[in-house]
Formats: C-alpha cells, sequence, structure tokens
C-alpha cells in the first residue's frame, strides 16, 4: 500500500544540530518527533517518553490550591539545569524574584536510594509491558517497543535527560543569572500584543529553518487570564494570541506551557482554549480529611493533588493515545521530591459496597464515577 | 471508483453510490463535529485520502484551508499523497477570492472535482475576532458553490462542544442546518479503551426522492484509528 511509495513530498525537516547523541536533553520520539522533559520523570513516561519539541501544554488550574506552580517549576529548572534559554511571564510584580524559588537538581546521594527503587521497579515493569505487546501485530508497537528498551538500557544514564528536583533547595544563581533568561510581569500590560510581540521575537530564535540552532527554547506562562491583569477581559484577543503562539512554537524549535485559572474564564472560552492544547492536563487539590477517599486510597495522607491528563500530543499523527490511567496522584515524597502515581486502590471490603474503576491497572474501558469524578 | 473494499463510513455517506459521477463527494456539505476528548480530525484525512487516491477521477483537486496545523503534520499523515492545497489567511473576503481564483484556474469540466476542505473553523472565528456573522457568510458564500452550477464539495470540522454551553448556539445551529452531511464524532460514554477510539453518527440529507419524500438516513457506529486507516464496525461487531 502507501508503505511501498517513495515519499515525494516536499516538506523537509530541518532538525537542530544538537540532537539526538550529541546533546541528552532531547531524545527521538515516535513519527519523527523530537522530546525534552517536563521536569518531571514520571509525567514524562507517562506522555510516551517526554514533551514533543513544538506543543503547547496547557494546565487548567484550581483555584483552591498552587498545584500548577509544581508543574511550573519543574519544567523551568529543566530547562535552566540545561542551559536551554527560558522566557517567563506572571502576573506578579516581580517575576524575576521567582526564578530563586526553583528547585534545584537533587544530589546523587540522595538519587541513589529513590533510582534504586525506581530500578528494580522498572525491570518489574519493562517485563510484564513487553509481554503484552507479543501476539499483537501493530507496526507502531515496534517504536513503542524499541523505546522501552532503550529506556531499560540507558537507564543507567536516565538522569541526562530528565533529573529529580529537590524543592527544598533553591537552584544555583548561576542558572538563571543569564542573558538567556527574560521575564515579564503580565499584570500591568494594557493588552496582550506586548506579551505577543516578546513571545514572538524570543521564538525567532529557535526557528528551525535555521541550521544554527543549538538548543531548545522554552516559554513559561503562568496564570494567563489571571483577574489581576488588565488584559483578561479581551477574550478574543487572549484566544488569538494562544493560536498564534501555538503556531509559532509549532515551527520552532521550543516548548511552551500555560498554566490558566480555568473556572475564571466563561466555559464557552474554556473549552476553545482546551481545543487548542497539544497536551492538557489540569490540577485539582485534594479535600484534606476526606474520610472517603481515605478509605479509598492507599497513602491518602501523602497526596496532595492529583493530575488529570485530558489530552496526550499527537504530533504528525492521528492516532490517538490511551493512557492506562488518566488521573495520578501528586506526592511529595520526603517533601522534597514530586511524585506522580497511579491511584491504588485500598482493598474494598466484599461485603460492603461497590468497587470503584480507577486503580492502577491495565484494564480496558474503565469507568471513572463517584468521588472521583473530574 | 476502485475496489477498494467499502467501509461502514463510505455506506454512511453515501460515497459508495458515487462511482460514476464526476463529483467525488457529490457536490455536498459535510460538516464534522468533534469535542476535546475525542478529536475528529481523522475524518478529514481519510476524506482527503479517498479523494486524492481516486484512480478513477485523477483530476480531483483538494483545496485544503488548515488553520489548526502545519502542513508538515497533514504530509506525515497522509504519507506523501499529493494535490494541490492552498490556504489564505489575510482576511475572509480575500480568503474567498482566493477559493474563487484556484475554482476558475480549473478547467470548466473539472470544476465538480474540487473539495474544499476546511480544518477548522473554529479558529476562522478566532482570526475573525468572533464576529461570527461574518464568518458565517463566509461559509454560506462556501456552500453556495455546492450548487449545481458550481458542484463543488465542501467539508468542515468544527467542535461543538463550546456551543453546548451557551443559551443560543445560533452559529453552530446555522451551520448543521446549512450541511448536507452531518457526522458527530463522540468518546465511549463507558471512558476510554484501547480497542475502540469512540462513537460516530453520519446524518445524510438525501434529496427528495422521485415520490417527493426526504430520505433521511442516520448511521451510528463506532471506530479505531491506526496510523493509515480508521476501522469502523457496528457496537460489539468488531473482528
Amino acid at each position: 500500500m502507501a508503505a511501498t511509495k517513495t515519499r515525494t513530498s516536499s516538506f523537509s525537516r530541518n532538525l537542530p544540530a544538537a540532537s539526538s547523541a550529541q546533546s541528552p536533553e532531547i531524545k527521538c520520539g515516535p513519527n519523527g518527533t523530537f522530546l525534552v522533559s517536563s521536569g518531571i520523570p514520571d509525567l514524562d513516561k507517562t506522555l510516551g517518553g517526554g514533551i514533543p519539541l513544538g506543543s503547547l501544554v496547557m494546565v487548567m488550574e484550581d483555584s483552591e490550591a498552587p498545584h500548577h506552580m509544581l508543574l511550573l517549576r519543574n519544567f523551568m529548572s529543566q530547562g535552566l539545569v540545561h542551559k536551554q534559554p527560558l522566557l517567563y511571564a506572571s502576573p506578579s510584580k516581580d517575576p524575576r524574584g521567582f526564578l530563586g524559588t526553583l528547585p534545584s537538581p537533587s544530589s546523587p546521594k540522595d538519587d541513589k536510594s529513590r533510582s534504586h527503587d525506581a530500578e528494580q521497579e522498572k525491570g518489574l515493569r519493562i517485563a510484564w509491558q513487553y509481554k503484552k505487546y507479543f501476539g499483537e501485530n501493530q507496526s507502531n508497537l515496534d517504536g513503542q517497543r524499541g523505546m522501552i528498551l532503550f529506556r531499560f538500557i540507558v537507564l543507567y544514564n536516565k538522569q541526562e535527560f530528565s533529573n529529580e528536583f529537590d524543592l527544598r533547595r533553591p537552584l544555583d544563581r548561576h542558572f538563571y543569572t543569564g542573558q538567556h533568561v527574560d521575564c515579564i510581569s503580565t499584570k500591568d500590560l494594557p493588552n496582550i500584543a506586548a506579551l505577543q510581540e516578546r513571545c514572538t521575537s524570543f521564538l525567532s530564535q529557535f526557528s528551525r529553518n535555521d541550521a544554527t540552532v543549538a538548543c531548545t527554547g522554552r516559554i513559561a506562562i503562568q496564570s494567563l487570564c489571571a483577574p489581576q491583569c488588565e488584559s483578561s477581559n479581551m477574550e478574543w484577543e487572549m484566544l488569538s494570541f494562544i493560536r498564534s503562539l501555538k503556531s509559532t512554537v509549532r515551527s520552532a524549535i521550543a516548548v511552551a506551557i500555560i498554566t490558566f485559572p480555568s473556572s475564571l474564564v466563561s466555559a464557552t472560552f474554556c473549552k476553545r482554549w482546551q481545543h487548542l492544547a497539544d497536551c492538557l492536563v489540569s490540577v485539582k487539590a485534594i479535600p484534606d480529611e476526606d474520610k472517603e477517599l481515605a478509605k479509598l486510597l492507599t497513602g491518602y495522607q501523602d497526596i496532595v493533588g492529583f493530575l488529570n491528563i485530558h489530552r496526550v500530543p499527537r504530533i504528525n499523527t492521528q492516532v490517538p493515545a490511551v493512557l492506562e490511567a488518566t488521573t495520578l496522584s501528586i506526592k511529595l515524597q520526603k517533601r522534597r521530591y514530586l511524585v506522580l502515581e497511579c491511584l491504588n486502590q485500598a482493598p474494598v471490603d466484599g461485603s460492603s459496597g461497590s468497587s470503584y474503576g480507577t486503580s492502577g491497572s491495565c484494564s480496558g474501558a474503565s469507568s471513572k464515577s463517584g468521588s472521583l469524578d473530574f | 471508483m476502485d475496489s477498494r473494499a467499502r467501509n461502514l463510513l463510505d455506506e454512511a455517506l453515501g460515497l459508495d453510490q458515487l462511482t460514476q459521477s464526476k463529483s467525488p463527494l457529490g457536490g455536498k456539505a459535510v460538516l464534522i463535529e468533534d469535542c476535546v476528548e475525542t478529536s475528529g480530525s481523522f475524518v478529514l484525512h481519510q476524506l482527503i485520502k479517498r479523494l486524492l487516491t481516486a484512480t478513477s477521477n485523477s483530476s480531483n483537486v483538494v483545496l485544503f484551508l488548515a488553520f489548526a496545523n502545519p502542513f508538515s503534520h497533514y504530509d506525515r499523515i497522509l504519507l506523501g499523497e499529493e494535490g494541490k492545497a492552498g490556504g489564505g489567511r489575510s482576511g475572509l473576503f480575500a480568503l474567498f477570492a482566493n477559493i474563487t481564483k484556484v475554482l476558475n484556474s480549473l478547467p470548466e469540466g473539472n470544476r465538480k472535482c474540487l473539495t474544499i476542505v476546511i480544518d477548522d473553523v473554529s479558529l476562522i472565528e478566532v482570526a475573525a475576532h468572533g464576529s461570527s456573522d461574518h464568518v458565517l457568510d463566509f461559509l454560506h458564500y462556501c456552500h453556495a458553490l455546492t450548487s449545481n452550477h458550481h458542484g463543488c464539495s465542501l467539508v468542515m470540522l468544527n467542535h461543538d462542544d463550546f456551543y453546548s454551553s451557551m443559551d443560543r448556539p445560533v452559529f453552530l445551529k446555522q451551520m448543521e442546518y446549512a450541511a448536507d452531511v452531518l457526522v458527530k464524532v463522540k468518546p465511549l460514554a463507558t471512558g476510554l479503551a484501547a480497542d475502540v477510539h469512540g462513537q460516530m453518527t453520519v446524518l445524510n440529507r438525501d434529496q427528495c426522492n422521485r415520490r417527493g419524500s426526504l430520505n433521511n438516513r442516520m448511521s451510528n457506529f463506532q471506530f479505531r484509528i491506526k496510523e493509515n486507516s480508521v476501522e469502523y464496525f457496528y457496537p460489539g461487531a468488531r473482528t
């Protein structure tokens, strides 16, 4: 069929010079994409290895808890540790001050205890996943199989692509005091055009057509459309900005993340924003002292919130990604390390009521109901 | 057409009855609606592939107005199928002028082979800063091209989940009214599944038959998307 035809396309992909073997910060993804780390190894794993270059990630905030900041911090730190230029916009008056709160990569001494467990677990998980693919004859799984083996083999060097960040240790100053880090405050901007211009000029350094580009750019926009910003009422302008940012990022060697207070944007516009995202996640706070949830989930005391993945980036392919679990729990291990885990259902007493379907197993169709509905 | 196996979508769209017709989609306007959970762009890809690989009619032309993704994305998905594609962005009026220019540049007999594909309409709204009247006018003009005089076909993708929360979703209703074929793509009510990616409903408003009564045909089936093709099947009937 089409597989035997030679491609006569006029579109050629200009790859960054420092790709694949040269720089550890980028690795190959499926369908000719390249991936960078989100700064959270568990999230990278769930998204299929990392965030594809050119994607727009949108995070729907929960107005009751600042968990989106955990995602932002790790994302920004990962970029800075890899010396990737960063553009950060926030509604605070002094966005540069925020950089001092970014986490530092954890020291190897702390890492050992965690990665040892992870390594063992991975060993088991890989064997199990590999077995699952026997007997299926889908060609796209070869790529996945290859990726799993790749991860297993280079586990020792895993830290190069993505780091574990210690939230209690701030990042060294030399990482963010440099020309490559730019900050904007969106609070007093009269309209969105100024932000749009800064983003466009920042991204022009990372055009795919330019063969001299050697690194990846990262854009982090915090709380777009927050009510304290003057421009938050201009809904169509905001939408237009996101639309143009999305297309500019797509044609650049860059990744952008935008967090926004979804409950404060009108319902129709919230949906429009969601449609524009390549990767859409939402964070939710966990109610304190919820006895129902405590009975339902193991490790309830350690969970600070939930991360729900609504859409996984699918660039260059039409096949949707079906995740084993779309809801992950956000935990702070030892109050220092951000960990995302599948929800583990506590054993249900056989004599009492129904069981909920949202456990970490790999069953196909799962029905979500009750208090874990999002 | 060629001897490719008919699938449920072809039947639902009435493509199997158009074997001898020059116009690939029969001069119809097709509206595809999807939502955040399940994207309907695979229907667009399948239709474009169908149009560009029809061996009986090699002069099919697709005018692709792609606002949602860069061409490299579609190129990769369609695996190098070639076709004349173009797109304009500077104002709706200029956009329509471009479309008519392409249409007029085709030889007279081949005008019915033109299919205009729009991905997607909500982005035209963004470009027009929300003035849905202008966008509707533009779409009505495009729809007029599907009349007997020109005989082009029109395929549009839109998202209906943001209109459903409005009190009077006028824009959506007008588009649904104007379309000859309505394809709605939804996720399964029971949640995610690796084997079935969603379900679709196709409403095909045929012309009046000889006795003057309308033949509306509604089909409902499920689908699973693969790299190069899509499987369609009735619920529970997947082999």
